[in-house]
């Protein structure tokens, strides 16, 4: 499992922290982005309220695309119900996305490919290293 | 009231609503039931939560109705029955995604089909259910590990290459909930009861069918070993493999016992140290109970997920682990 912190300045007093867990599911066989946001004093957010954190294209892409949309789930490992990125669509667009590689260079690039994507949907930005590192 | 092994609780709440109606206070109720302190996760089938949480099976199972303060740090949101259905639609899909690769089956189901199925399992109906469930082709996983999938050749976004002809090993959906209990357990009516989700591992993972050198029969054993390697073998593969001769090693030998279910296969006598670990691991397994029967380790696994599993198509199992 992957994991790491984002901070939002949601409004002039208030700071959101979220949480991103990349989890492998063996049921679709393609990894699956979980995250829960809080406020500063550490109460859950909702789902609405996190909606209002993302960047207006990231919440075109969820209204607009079939293939990313945001369901509740219970987080594989923490037994606490998690915000998730459904993942029955991954694995088609993911063949989209990496059709034109190589064997040697899709599973290099199979993580930060579905980052890219999936990324979008929760309004992350990946910095450009990810990309250029091998 | 009565519960069905296979439903859930939230749909029984109508009944227990109008039950409790003229004691409850007025306002909002957001129902959740409780058992010994622990708050019932919704979306766990009732037979299997009772199996989990009830070591010793009480019957009736008494269980408490709570109409306020929802714990939402704890259960994820229930809005009724369109949760549950939700909930129920998207098990069976990703069911059908680990049998045939994807879940178009279940997506290209008609609206009346989709209706009948939700009702039939609602109401506990298993005559509607397999009408319907049968022409969605999830099984019955077969003898010699493959599974025939509803259009062999046309699919298109499956998950690996197709060609006319072939077919793929198959994979069974297992929902497996692994309780920790005392070591030296010996009646289950002593075992301490859960008090938290944490101290319950669950583990939402396929199993895939390969055919062993050796191993005629694929025993609900072989499964829960590759499923829970740190439960069951230090390495999942240590039991196929070995310097020992064939003859002395231990249960990957083919013999001529019968192999109907919950008849126990012989033991070979303890003599090499890997055996000896074996008999150690599988002590620490008190108990593998499906749809309210235990089983012996010995049981054919197919059997098993032909036999016992979910309206929705997964293999609920519940293991007591001594620890």
């Amino acid at each position: 499992m992957i994991s790491f912190s984002w901070q939002v300045q949601s409004s002039r007093d208030n700071v959101h922290l979220y949480d991103f867990h990349i989890v492998y599911s063996f049921s679709y066989k393609v990894p699956v982005l979980y995250f829960q946001g809080l406020q500063a004093g550490g109460q859950l957010l909702t789902l609405d309220e996190i909606k209002k954190d993302l960047p207006p294209h990231s919440l075109q892409l969820l209204n607009e695309s079939k293939w990313t949309f945001i369901t509740r789930e219970e987080h594989p490992h923490l037994s606490r119900p998690w915000f998730t990125l459904h993942p029955c669509g991954t694995s088609d667009w993911m063949k989209l996305l990496l059709h034109k590689l190589g064997d040697k260079d899709r599973s290099l690039q199979y993580l930060p490919a579905w980052l890219s994507v999936a990324g979008q949907a929760v309004g992350l930005k990946i910095p450009l290293k990810l990309y250029c590192s091998s | 009231t009565l519960g069905p092994r296979v439903g859930y609780f939230p749909l029984l709440v109508s009944t227990i609503k109008a039950h409790f109606s003229s004691s409850l206070p007025p306002g909002v109720d957001t129902v959740w039931f409780e058992y010994k302190g622990l708050p019932l996760k919704w979306y766990i089938p009732i037979g299997v939560l009772f199996d989990l949480l009830c070591a010793d099976p009480e019957r009736p199972w008494n269980l408490t109705v709570h109409f306020r303060g929802y714990p939402a740090d704890i259960l994820s949101p229930c809005e009724g029955e369109d949760s549950v259905k939700w909930n129920y639609n998207n098990s069976l899909k990703e069911a059908a995604f680990i049998i045939t690769g994807n879940s178009k089956n279940v997506m290209n189901m008609s609206q009346a089909d989709q209706l009948a199925m939700w009702e039939s399992v609602r109401k506990g109906d298993l005559n509607s259910y397999m009408n319907i469930s049968t022409k969605l082709k999830l099984g019955p996983f077969e003898e010699d590990f493959l599974v025939r999938t509803s259009s062999l050749g046309s699919r298109q976004g499956s998950d690996e290459p197709e060609s006319p002809g072939s077919v793929k090993p198959c994979r069974v959906p297992v929902r497996l909930y692994v309780r920790r209990v005392q070591e030296d357990l010996e009646y289950l009516e002593d075992a301490i009861p859960v008090s938290d989700w944490e101290s319950v591992s669950y583990i939402n993972r396929p199993f895939e069918i390969r055919k062993e050198e050796g191993r005629r029969i694929t025993t609900l054993e072989h499964a829960l070993e590759t499923l829970l390697p740190e439960f069951f073998g230090s390495k999942p593969t240590a039991r196929a493999a070995g310097p020992e001769p064939a003859a002395a090693t231990p249960d990957s030998a083919p013999d001529d016992s019968d192999t109907t279910p919950g008849t126990p296969r012989d033991r070979e006598p303890a003599s090499a140290s890997p055996q000896e670990m074996d008999v150690a691991k599988r002590a620490r397994v008190k108990l593998v109970r499906i749809q309210g029967m235990a089983l012996g380790l010995d049981t054919p696994f197919l059997w098993v997920a032909n036999n016992l599993r979910n309206p929705e198509c997964f293999l609920h199992v519940c293991v007591y682990i001594g620890a």
